[in-house]
């Protein structure tokens, strides 16, 4: 691997300039002339707007244009969509109401945009969307989606009758009920997965600029997918056509899902720069963030998991209902069913599986993927039903894990997956053991004898990455293909850069990927550059999400370097009047193995450019770009376990230790995986033990729109990480690698609910197991 | 933030001088609470009259068993000041755990008390300790200051200058942080004169701000110890209710911070 190749933990590049303050952000950016955004919005979760009255903020000084919604229909902006197909069980097409940038006539949720002030300064733009009047007839409103279901309720879309997006399906469910109707045990729970506002730690921003001159658009924004962010912007809201409008995603600091999407803003910035001739500048602050930023999660579902005498799980039947807030967010349609549903199967052999899955309406903001997107959702669903199976089976959880394992690979589970690699038993002893969870009574007695409850829980996972192959999703309702394209540069003198479609957030795509390129020709990782985010610049690519950028970026990348590398190597064998088949790259040089004949990298990049010396027929030049389309997602899987402390009196939960058992296939750089896993684990425990979106039921309002009443997890709710790596390979791409962005989100919520209900004794908890909830619970099992 | 006008005030003459000049003008400390209300665009004051300049509203003495803290002294000075840890090492832990680092560098005990906010941590020290909150007008005793949420018995353009207690023969403050904003969701500062009068003040969990537990003073006064606190009903009645802990929730954690202030002490 060499001390910068494969393997090696190489210090990210790019963490000089984030962590002294020089990364240049959105908001960074500065243009001449450049004025800035305002939003009005609704201050009421559901309501007609009667009027509205613009004509004080005209007034106001700084201000250069009041634009509304309907102004908006008028220049044929089109409406936000949801870029994923899904049928209900009855074969109709989802139910998606309209979403307007700016709405004209309805607002559904409390941060609804109904007006856009452009000023000279953030304060004018601020102080005259003030001063702008709606005359609002106020609605019922509904917040929560098993009640919206109900009749009665606030209807949110005439498109939606009931609130109900789709009732869909997946797997036999006449064999699920057979089985649950023949089993020797069934264990039944309500499982609540609580919504999670996702909290980059930069707010979204957008600046649009339109060139009158060149009838020409540039969009300054933090997004996750710049390519697919000017694609949609292009043919579904009739922005510009693409060859007009130039999109770049410049440092972002974090998205964790939440800037896949296209929101209302990015679009409105670029139409108001065409409409005020000025280029304009929107920032979020961070109580807009909570209001309009999608959230995730928000699951209600009842589960049943039927086992035979020998506590094998015979079936697995699940109900969920998935609120979606008001609107329907590009991917939200996915979540619940093709990233969810289809990893009900788990680790486990599962004959018989059988999900619904209703997708609602309710007057929130819309909800999307977050960090782990339907699979942290499936996992808690299972691992806390294993869990509760264990108790009442009188078996122990790793046991009752262990007898149901899949051991045989590849595993077709009734929910499509088809599971290429992985040793479960590995990641669970591997957990266990640096748990010492065999020395656990004594650790629980010990503590019983301060006063504290100690438990003990694991949660073993699996995840689904890379999401694809192109027409596999197609066949499912993807509105867009999952592969992945790089460019590799060499330039004449050697130096190389690389143009990935990916996009690095936080990631360390700089880095990483550098070392993929430094381990092929033995170049110094420094020589070789990382260039992604600019449509201008990077050929069209997807994106980063759903722990992609590894499994297929990288794999995109690979190939385009297999072509080099073979050019590289028939110059190389002219050069030295070689056979190709002879040539080895080592350290930089090209050499004919088993000589001492060599020439070095960059004379044979120069060779390329000089062409003074090129085999007859060769085009000058030293570039290659590749697609890359998997054939399968990857599957990390893993085995957490928590071990935690409550203290009765109060009921504060501590986590004594966490221990993370990981299989991510081959690693490039195991220091920035380390540092995936820690943000994700410190996210799970954040929704296990901290973080809840409240809306008030009655009014719609959001009770948790900043850090005074939403818990964001900090350093001192942290235990210190213990993390290994158990390593299969994924068979399905070069690299063998699965990915890491998401499973530690996934993996600990319930590891750690296991653990407290241990703890406490009642197994009645939803998340976040607050100090008040926990309180409660441990008295209402002590009574 | 809206536009303001910021002026800094060399004395307290200056100060309200320059405070009654205009209508919406509003004093300055730490800012750490005020700055924060004015970015949410929840307070608009015209103009700003810092206090951080004026010499007579620093520092912290001790003279025999009076303590006398100056209003415009940082939570982080109050924390680490040797002579308060001699005299109430009690109202240094309580500033020790205020907030952040930054905020406990930046925030003052007039601004905090002045504020009056019904999760701080000051006005329950105050209230239990007996204090006298010095003005530039009048000495008020605590028992008279605080009146309510972000209410206090202040006359507008009033300057607190200093607090005066007498140093307790023992005190101690435990506080159960809101996880989202660690404010207090309860702070219970419990403290025992020298003639033996006990008084135990309640932050976080009153619906009406902080006050007074009779229940608790009379244990403690005729046993102090932890075992009279965990034996007083706390009633819930007038305890607040929010996401984060139910009016009952809140009686538990008064009573379970009782007890452990007791033990500290
Ligand atoms: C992140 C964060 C966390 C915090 N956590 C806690 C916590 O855990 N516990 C806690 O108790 N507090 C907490 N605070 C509040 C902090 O302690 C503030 O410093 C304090 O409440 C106000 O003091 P200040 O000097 O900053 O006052 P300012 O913000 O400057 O002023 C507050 C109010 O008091 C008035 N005022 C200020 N000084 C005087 C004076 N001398 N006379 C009359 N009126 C005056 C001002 O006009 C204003 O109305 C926190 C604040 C922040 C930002």
């Amino acid at each position: 691997m060499g001390v910068e190749g494969i393997g090696a933990r190489v210090a990210r590049k790019e963490d000089k300039r984030f962590l002294m303050g020089q990364g240049r952000y959105t908001d960074d950016m500065s243009v001449p002339g450049m004025r800035y955004a305002a939003f009005v919005r609704s201050p009421h979760a559901h309501a007609k707007i009667r009027s509205l009255d613009t004509s004080a903020a005209e007034e106001m000084p700084g201000v250069i244009a009041v634009l509304n919604g309907k102004q908006m229909l008028d220049d044929g902006i089109g409406n936000l969509i949801c870029g994923w197909m899904i049928h209900s069980k009855d074969g109709s097409p989802m139910k998606m109401g309209a979403w307007r940038p700016i709405a004209h006539e309805t607002v559904r949720y409390v941060g609804d945009a109904v007006a856009v002030v452009v000023a000279d300064t953030m304060g004018e733009a601020r102080d005259a969307a003030e001063a702008v009047v709606v005359d609002y007839d106020v609605l019922p409103a509904v917040t929560d989606a098993v009640k919206a279901l109900e009749a009665g309720q606030p209807q949110l879309h005439p498109e939606a009758p009931g609130n109900l997006i789709y009732d869909w399906q997946i797997g036999d469910g006449d064999a699920t009920d057979a089985a649950i109707a023949a089993a020797a045990h069934v264990t039944e729970m309500k499982i609540i997965n609580n919504r999670l506002a996702p909290n980059p730690m930069e707010p979204r921003a957008a600046l649009g600029i339109y060139d009158s001159a060149e009838d020409h658009y540039t969009c300054y924004t933090t997004s996750q997918n710049p390519h697919v962010a000017r694609l949609v912007m292009s043919a579904f809201y009739n922005v510009a056509p693409e060859n007009k409008l130039r999109v770049i995603a410049p440092d972002v600091g974090g998205g964790f899902g939440s800037k896949i999407y296209i929101y209302p803003e990015e679009i409105v910035c670029l139409w108001a720069s065409k409409r005020s001739g000025v280029p304009v500048k929107w920032t979020c602050d961070r109580t807009e963030a909570f209001l309009t930023d999608a959230h995730g999660r928000d699951h209600v579902s009842t589960v049943k998991m039927a086992f035979d005498a020998n506590n094998r799980i015979t079936a697995l039947k699940v109900d969920t209902i998935a609120n979606f807030g008001a609107y329907m967010s590009l991917f939200s349609s996915a979540v619940p069913t093709y990233l969810y549903a289809t990893l009900l199967s788990g680790q486990y052999a599962i004959p018989a599986i059988h999900a619904n899955v209703r997708a609602v309406y309710t007057n929130t903001v819309a909800v999307d993927a977050y960090r782990g997107a339907g699979r942290p959702e499936a996992t808690y669903l299972l691992e806390r039903t294993m869990e509760t199976a264990a108790r009442e089976l009188g078996v122990s959880p790793a046991e009752l894990r262990r007898a149901n394992f899949i051991r045989t690979f590849p595993y077709q589970t009734p929910v499509i997956m088809n599971y290429d690699a992985g040793d479960y038993e590995a990641s669970l002893e591997a957990a266990m053991q640096a748990a010492d969870w065999n020395g656990f009574p004594a650790r629980k007695a010990e503590a019983a004898s301060r006063g504290m409850k100690r438990g003990i829980g694991m949660s073993c996972y699996i995840e689904a990455c890379g999401i694809a192959p192109s027409a596999a999703v197609g066949s499912l309702g993807a509105g867009v293909g999952l592969w992945e394209s790089a460019e590799v540069r060499v330039n004449a003198v050697g130096t190389i850069e690389v143009l990935t479609g990916s996009h690095s957030h936080g990631q360390g795509h700089e880095t990483t990927f550098a070392q993929l390129v430094a381990d092929r020709f033995g170049v110094p990782i420094d020589s070789v550059s990382i260039v992604h985010g600019d449509t201008d610049k990077v050929q069209m690519g997807m994106g980063t999400y759903g722990s992609r950028s590894g499994a297929v970026g990288m794999s995109a990348i690979v190939k385009a370097l297999d072509k080099v590398e073979a050019k590289a190597k028939k110059i190389a064998a002219h050069l030295m009047e070689a056979d190709e088949s002879d040539i080895v790259i080592e350290n930089g040089a090209l050499k004919v193995a088993g000589t001492d004949k060599t020439v070095p990298w960059f004379q044979m990049a120069l060779a390329a450019y000089t062409a003074h010396n090129l085999p007859s027929g060769m085009e000058p030049g030293l570039k290659e770009g590749a697609f890359y389309d998997p054939a399968n997602f990857t599957f990390p899987a893993g085995c957490y376990i928590a071990e935690v402390e409550v203290d009765p009196e109060t009921g504060k939960t501590k986590i004594v230790q966490f221990v993370a058992a990981d299989d991510f296939g081959n690693i490039i750089n195991p220091m920035i995986v380390e540092g995936q896993v820690h943000g994700g684990i410190a996210q799970g425990i954040g929704q296990a033990l901290l973080e809840g979106v409240h809306y008030d039921p009655d009014t719609g309002q959001l009770l948790t729109a900043s850090y005074m009443d939403y818990t964001m997890p900090r350093a001192d709710d942290l235990p210190s990480f213990n993390v290994s790596h158990q390593v299969t390979p994924c068979p399905n791409n070069p690299l063998g690698i699965k990915g890491c962005g998401e499973a530690g989100a996934i993996g600990s919520p319930p590891a750690l609910m296991n653990a407290i209900t241990d703890a406490i004794g009642n197994n009645d908890l939803t998340m976040p197991a607050t100090p008040q909830k926990v309180w409660a619970a441990a008295r209402l099992a002590a009574n | 933030m809206y536009a303001t006008n910021y002026h800094r005030a060399s004395s307290i003459t200056d100060a309200v001088k320059q405070q009654s000049s205009s209508d919406e003008a509003k004093y300055v400390s730490g800012g750490m609470t005020l700055i924060p209300t004015m970015k949410q665009r929840l307070a608009a004051p015209s103009d700003l009259v810092d206090l951080r300049h004026i010499a007579e509203m620093k520092g912290i003495s001790v003279n025999g068993s009076r303590v006398r803290i100056g209003a415009g002294t940082t939570h982080a000075e109050v924390a680490t000041s040797a002579e308060l840890k001699a005299a109430c090492p009690a109202i240094c832990h309580l500033a020790s755990h205020i907030g952040d680092p930054h905020v406990r560098h930046m925030g003052t005990i007039g601004g905090s008390i002045a504020n009056n906010d019904p999760a701080a941590d000051y006005p329950s020290a105050m209230l239990a300790l007996g204090a006298t909150i010095v003005t530039n007008a009048r000495e008020i005793p605590t028992d008279d200051f605080f009146t309510g949420l972000f209410e206090t018995a202040l006359e507008e353009g009033e300057i607190i200058v200093a607090v005066t207690f007498d140093a307790p023969a023992r005190a101690a403050y435990s506080k159960f942080p809101n996880p989202a904003s660690r404010y207090a969701m309860a702070g219970v500062f419990v403290a025992k004169r020298a003639d033996g009068g006990v008084r135990v003040a309640v932050t976080g969990a009153g619906s009406n701000g902080v006050f007074r537990h009779a229940g608790l003073e009379d244990a403690l006064a005729a046993n102090w110890s932890a075992d009279a606190a965990a034996g007083v009903d706390v009633d819930a009645s007038d305890l607040l209710s929010d996401i984060h802990g139910s009016a009952e929730y809140r009686a538990n954690l008064v009573k379970v911070m009782a007890k452990r202030a007791v033990a500290a002490a």
